[in-house]
């Protein structure tokens, strides 16, 4: 809502050194957004001149431009060039002198063009700051506005500040001057001049007739008649100042006075041209198959749930959102039928939303609009077309109003303080709230105070400790009627918050409570932030991506068509139509942003992402909308959470280029599968989660490099080396490497609690085993065979060496494992140490067929 | 040489005499002296103190003199042979230090060069500031809770009094699940942690809650549709707005140094009432560019606040929808934009850095923010 302060100063008295600015940050200590305070930038000399005599003067670039002559009151004229052509010898029109400035910071001085030196220039209204008046032209002011001379920012209030305020939905009274006058009239404890406050010269029936088949979406429908308009009368140039200052553009003197009541008043008004109207007014909902062409000449195909104005022809607008063309008013129009009517906020919304409609009428009715304005606001605009398009008011008044009055809310005059825990007084608890406008008088004595009044029974009250609000008087109830303008306030918290901010939110104390005592982080908490500290201590980067993905990224990974990775959560309005699922897997969308990275240069990667992943359920619900009166029971809650997909934390690693650079140690080494395995062994190792590890075949990673990490029999990721498809369709270097595992799943596998155990202080017996065995025997089932073989006594195994080559034939591989034995109670005996070792290569044997390599 | 001589019984052996055996020990003594290093050294020991060196030979013969004399005679050599072996020892510490020494010195390396071991990765400054939020509310006693990003519609907007037709709700620019009317939505704000803490916690409840939110803004300097928030919670008896304000007060100065407030400007939230902006006194100017042409602040645009969040009174109409008796309780709660915080607070001039995944961005970072 743009707000002129000019406009305001109408109807409160601000003290003269009130600016923008400073108005604006006292509306915003009353809770509303003042989003910019436009101050003008424009200074003088800016004065009125009449035109004296001017020349057509055409251009080689085709334009004429005229070479004038001005009276700006002075012994000579003033010479200037104009672009323009609306005006002719004798206008008055607004000249600009050099040394002036004007918005938008365009300084003028005496320059020389098409051939003459121009001493300023003519204006226009665009120029002047006041928006586009639609005339293509400069501004030539009416006969008799002005003299020669005259200061035109005077004349004209050129330097008016604007304050753009954002309406939160609470406040719907505020997009209108007369609601924001409220506020500042508040500010600034001055009276209001309310603009609604006028004589209604209505007889109250014989107006219009008018039929509400719907009267729960309309409660109210008011419509004048005024005759004998002058439609081709232009709008007064202070009404056309105001509504370029509110951001509208001046049409038509009926439309405008329409315009112009709304923004004043905040009630929407739709004037019918009475000449095409055919029949009764009859609002009702819409039929299917119904259609209406809008005033902006769209053709809308209406649903069943439109709430419809509509004559003999059919309809003639959709209520509350837009009229229709038939019967708007025009220039040839000479009776109008004026609309001021009290929707639905619901209906209008639901509306305007299913027409993708936003218009000025349906952001007001959304938020509600003033239910007693409807009389008032057709008589202002009556009263205006009477005034500036010569018509003539008819008595005759049609008022269909069912809307019901305002209720009491009954609080206890302590609510305000319980509320803010600051010591307002009962006493000027309910002053403030008369300043609002609310009715308060003390509750009848059986009153009771009315529900969700937070805290009541609660053990403790900080404020009680203040001497100037006392418990007695605290507890004493009052009934409080909102004003008809502030349908929001319904609950005791509402009134609380009237109270509070114009006590001053800045008044209220600053006091920390104290929670009970806390168990710091979980132990899931705690695990994920060691994973990413391991992670960044082992070199890598986190970085984040969106999750949204598509099937261009699973055909990039290569996933089969089948794979389950390719069914999704879908959004209905994704930011893409390419990207319209959630991510299954995090490296659909890690790898784009590794391939950002290396496209950017970053060509050695190595890079981490901890992200939800989102896993369908086998079967789809729909999550209801339960009611919100009551707590749902636990079974409707969980039936809330059953229909979510599974929302697991993963884990995604991707590595490229070099691990170790080239430099003056030597060669440098690329990063490659066993790094990737390494990060995934190491990220479980965080957890405390000892995970088996199995050569499978999984896209994105290379068929014969990808490890899938499992524990307890359950899947929890893969590591290894992409497949080269994939590095190229990701731009990738070749040979990238990448890891994905379910974090939540490895984090819960981890230990509870981890029980000591004393460990022994005898000699430790060393023994080496190299076993030739076939080359597809994974090494970690073999150590797993020799661990099983070596028994108790075994303290630790490592494999130290692989070997393929000609010494053992093709097909095989031989495997060095170091075993160290130990006991807790003793020195082994070397034959002890002996037996261990063989029961160790026995199994390896028995299994696999290794075979001891010897020397 | 084969044992004693028994056949010839000489009260006095040349190498026994006195003058001899000083001139054995002085030799000896300035061999070792004049030895420049410790080979010179070893070999000035196999002919001073070896087998066959003079004192050894001496040393030998003493078994061939009468009895009577052999007591002196030992007394003497004994004492000569000490002074070689004390001298000896000397030198030998002299020159194995030397020698330490000269070795260090060539073993001097350039201890600026790099290595290859990978150098310190980064966190992500949004997991940074997330942690460090999380810090400073379980220093009081508040728990970390978390929840789906995929959140049902009544959590994310019916709890929390944003009604249907509502204009609020049109206000958060959702993403829906398919198919219309799922009931789903990519959260749009971490207030559904709030429903799902009310619904199964019982109070006292004291919760902050870090998380991923979606809207449907398109990306540029100052928007993304993905972005993070803080949420905190109270629901206790006789909680009010002071405490809001305590708590934000402390929150603030936690967050961005000692002496700084938090101020509260009435605003509207559907979920709650009070409903207020939360602006922070500017951390860097503390209010001293207000009205002060001479000295701009950029981080406040001279306004000495900075937005920063809402807040409020949790709305009674949230709390009997999650199952708080509103006779007995009440609460608060406070929300702010984490990439927002990093834009002020360290200096981050664009969004898309922060959504990007530019490593570069990480990097900065460190481990600290
Ligand atoms: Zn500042």
């Amino acid at each position: 809502m743009r707000v002129p302060l000019s406009w305001l100063r109408e109807y409160v008295e601000l003290p003269a050194d009130v600016t923008g600015r400073s108005l604006g940050e006292q509306l915003v200590r009353a809770g509303l957004e003042v989003e910019t305070v436009e101050e003008s930038e424009l200074t003088g000399p800016l004065v009125v001149g009449k035109v004296l005599t001017y020349e057509n003067e055409p251009q080689k670039n085709g334009k004429t431009i005229r070479w004038c002559s001005l009276d700006i009151g002075k012994d000579e004229p003033q010479w200037v060039v104009c672009g323009a052509h609306n005006f002719e010898v004798g206008d008055l029109v607004v000249v600009v002198l050099p040394g002036a400035v004007l918005p938008g910071g365009f300084a003028i001085s005496a320059r020389k063009t098409y051939g003459h030196v121009s001493n300023g220039m003519i204006c226009s209204s665009t120029e002047l700051g006041l928006g586009d008046d639609g005339t293509d032209g400069i501004v030539v002011l009416e006969p008799g506005e002005g003299t020669p001379g005259d200061d035109a920012i005077k004349l004209l209030s050129l330097t008016d500040d604007v304050l753009d305020i954002a309406v939160t939905p609470d406040r719907g009274y505020c997009l209108s001057i007369r609601g924001v006058a409220r506020e500042a009239a508040t500010a600034y404890g001055l009276p209001l001049k309310d603009p609604a406050a006028l004589t209604l010269t209505g007889s109250g029936d014989g107006g219009y007739p008018v039929r509400v088949d719907d009267a729960t979406a309309c409660t109210a429908f008011v419509t004048r008649t005024v005759t004998g308009i002058d439609a081709k009368a232009l709008s007064p140039r202070w009404l056309q100042k105001r509504l370029l200052a509110a951001g509208m553009r001046p049409i038509s003197i009926g439309v405008d006075v329409t315009n112009y009541v709304m923004l004043e008043l905040g009630q929407p008004i739709h004037g019918y041209d009475k000449s095409r109207l055919s029949g009764d007014i009859v609002v009702r909902r819409a039929t299917s198959g119904e259609k209406l062409v809008t005033l902006d000449d769209q053709t809308r195909e209406l649903d069943a749930e439109d709430l419809l104005i509509t004559d003999d022809s059919g309809p003639i607008g959709i209520a509350g959102v837009m009229g229709g063309a038939s019967t708007e008013i025009s220039g040839s129009t000479t009776d109008v039928v004026i609309e001021a009517a009290h929707f639905d906020p619901i209906v209008i919304a639901r509306s305007s939303r299913r027409h993708k409609l936003s218009s000025e009428a349906s952001r007001r009715f959304e938020r509600e609009v003033d239910p007693q304005l409807p009389r008032y606001a057709a008589q202002r605009v009556a009263d205006l077309l009477a005034e500036l398009a010569g018509g003539t008011i008819l008595a005759d008044e049609t008022v269909a109003d069912t809307h019901p009055l305002p209720q009491p809310v009954v609080i206890r005059g302590d609510h305000p303080a319980r509320v803010s825990g600051a010591p307002i007084a009962v006493d000027d608890a309910m002053e403030f709230l008369k300043a609002v406008g609310c009715k308060v008088e003390p509750a009848a004595d059986d009153a009771v105070a009315s529900p969700l009044a937070v805290g009541v029974k609660a053990s403790s009250l900080d404020y009680e400790s203040s001497n100037s609000c006392d418990v007695l008087t605290g507890s004493r109830l009052w009934a409080v009627t909102p004003p008809s303008w502030r349908p929001d306030l319904r609950d005791p918290n509402d009134f609380a918050e009237e109270v509070i901010r114009l006590f001053g939110f800045d008044n209220v104390p600053s006091v920390l409570p104290s929670a009970p005592g806390g168990q710091g982080l979980t132990v899931s908490q705690r695990r994920r932030r060691r994973v990413a500290t391991a992670l960044v201590g082992a070199g890598l980067t986190e970085v984040v991506s969106y999750p949204f993905t598509g099937d261009a990224d699973f055909d990039a990974m290569g996933l089969p068509a089948d794979d389950d990775r390719r069914a999704t959560v879908k959004l209905a309005n994704p930011i893409s139509d390419e990207e319209p699922s959630m991510q299954t897997t995090l490296l659909s969308t890690l790898l784009r942003t590794a391939e950002r990275n290396v496209g950017r240069g970053q060509t050695d990667l190595a890079v981490f992402q901890t992200s939800l992943v989102f896993k369908p359920k086998a079967e789809t619900k729909a999550a209801p909308l339960l009611a919100v009166e009551a707590r749902p029971s636990d079974s409707d809650v969980q039936s809330l959470y059953d229909a979510l997909p599974d929302q697991p934390l993963h884990v995604g690693v991707v590595l490229t280029g070099a691990l170790t650079p080239t430099g003056w140690w030597g060669k440098g080494r690329p990063a490659g599968w066993s790094d990737a395995v390494q990060i995934a062994r190491l990220i479980a190792s965080v957890v405390g989660v000892e995970p088996t590890v199995k050569n499978v075949e999984l896209a994105p990673w290379h068929p014969g490099r990808c490890a899938e990490f499992s524990v307890d029999g359950k899947v929890v990721g893969h590591a290894g080396e992409l497949h080269p498809k994939v590095c190229q369709a990701f731009g990738l270097p070749s040979r990238s490497s990448a890891v994905e595992l379910d974090l939540d799943a490895l984090i819960v596998a981890g230990p509870e609690t981890v029980t000591a155990v004393p460990f022994s202080s005898y000699p430790v017996a060393k023994e080496d085993v190299a076993l030739i065995l076939a080359a597809d025997v994974a090494a970690a089932d073999v150590q797993a065979a020799l661990t099983e073989g070596a028994g108790e006594l075994l303290e630790s195994i490592r494999l130290f060496d692989l070997y393929t080559g000609e010494q053992i034939g093709e097909g095989k591989k031989s495997l060095a494992f170091a075993l160290r034995f130990r006991a807790a109670d003793r020195t082994l005996k070397d034959t002890e140490v002996a037996e261990a070792r063989q029961a160790a290569v026995q199994v390896a044997v028995e299994r696999f067929g290794a075979v001891q390599r010897v020397g | 040489m084969s044992g004693p001589n028994t056949q010839y019984d000489p009260v006095e052996v040349t190498p026994l005499h006195a003058e001899a055996l000083e001139r054995t020990r002085d030799e000896a003594l300035s061999a070792f002296t004049e030895a420049a290093d410790l080979a010179a050294l070893q070999a000035a020991k196999v002919t001073h103190l070896g087998e066959k060196s003079p004192i050894a030979l001496a040393n030998r013969e003493i078994g061939a003199l009468p009895p009577s004399a052999r007591k002196e005679a030992g007394q003497r050599i004994g004492t000569a042979r000490k002074a070689i072996n004390d001298a000896f020892a000397e030198r030998l510490v002299v020159l194995e230090a030397e020698h330490e020494e000269r070795m260090l010195a060539t073993e001097r390396v350039d201890v600026t060069l790099p290595w290859h071991t990978p150098e310190l990765g980064a966190r992500h400054p949004l997991s940074l500031i997330s942690e460090q939020v999380a810090d400073v509310f379980t220093a009081l006693g508040w728990d970390v809770a978390e929840g789906p990003e995929i959140e049902a519609e009544w959590l994310n907007f019916d709890a929390l009094n944003f009604q249907p037709d509502h204009p609020a709700r049109q206000m958060q620019d959702t993403f829906f699940v398919e198919p219309a009317g799922s009931g789903k939505v990519l959260r749009t704000h971490t207030s559904p942690v709030q429903a799902r803490s009310m619904l199964t916690r019982k109070p006292p409840i004291y919760v902050i809650c870090p998380g991923r939110v979606f809207r449907t803004d398109e990306l540029d300097a100052t928007h993304t549709p993905v972005f993070y928030q803080v949420e905190g919670l109270v629901v206790d008896e006789g909680i009010t707005l002071a405490h809001l304000k305590g708590t934000l007060d402390h929150f603030v100065v936690s967050m961005f140094g000692e002496g700084l407030e938090a101020r509260l400007r009435p605003n509207f939230f559907p979920f709650t009432e009070p409903s207020a902006e939360v602006d922070l006194k500017c951390f860097v100017c503390r209010g001293a560019s207000v009205g002060n042409p001479d000295r701009p602040c950029r981080t406040c645009g001279s306004e000495g606040w900075i937005e920063w969040g809402g807040c409020g009174v949790v709305n009674p109409r949230v709390l009997r929808a999650c199952g708080i008796d509103t006779d007995r309780y009440s609460g608060f709660a406070f929300g702010m934009g984490l990439e927002r915080t990093l834009m002020f607070r360290n200096g981050v001039e664009d969004m898309r850095d922060m959504v990007e995944g530019d490593v570069r961005f990480s990097r900065q970072f460190g481990m600290e923010i």
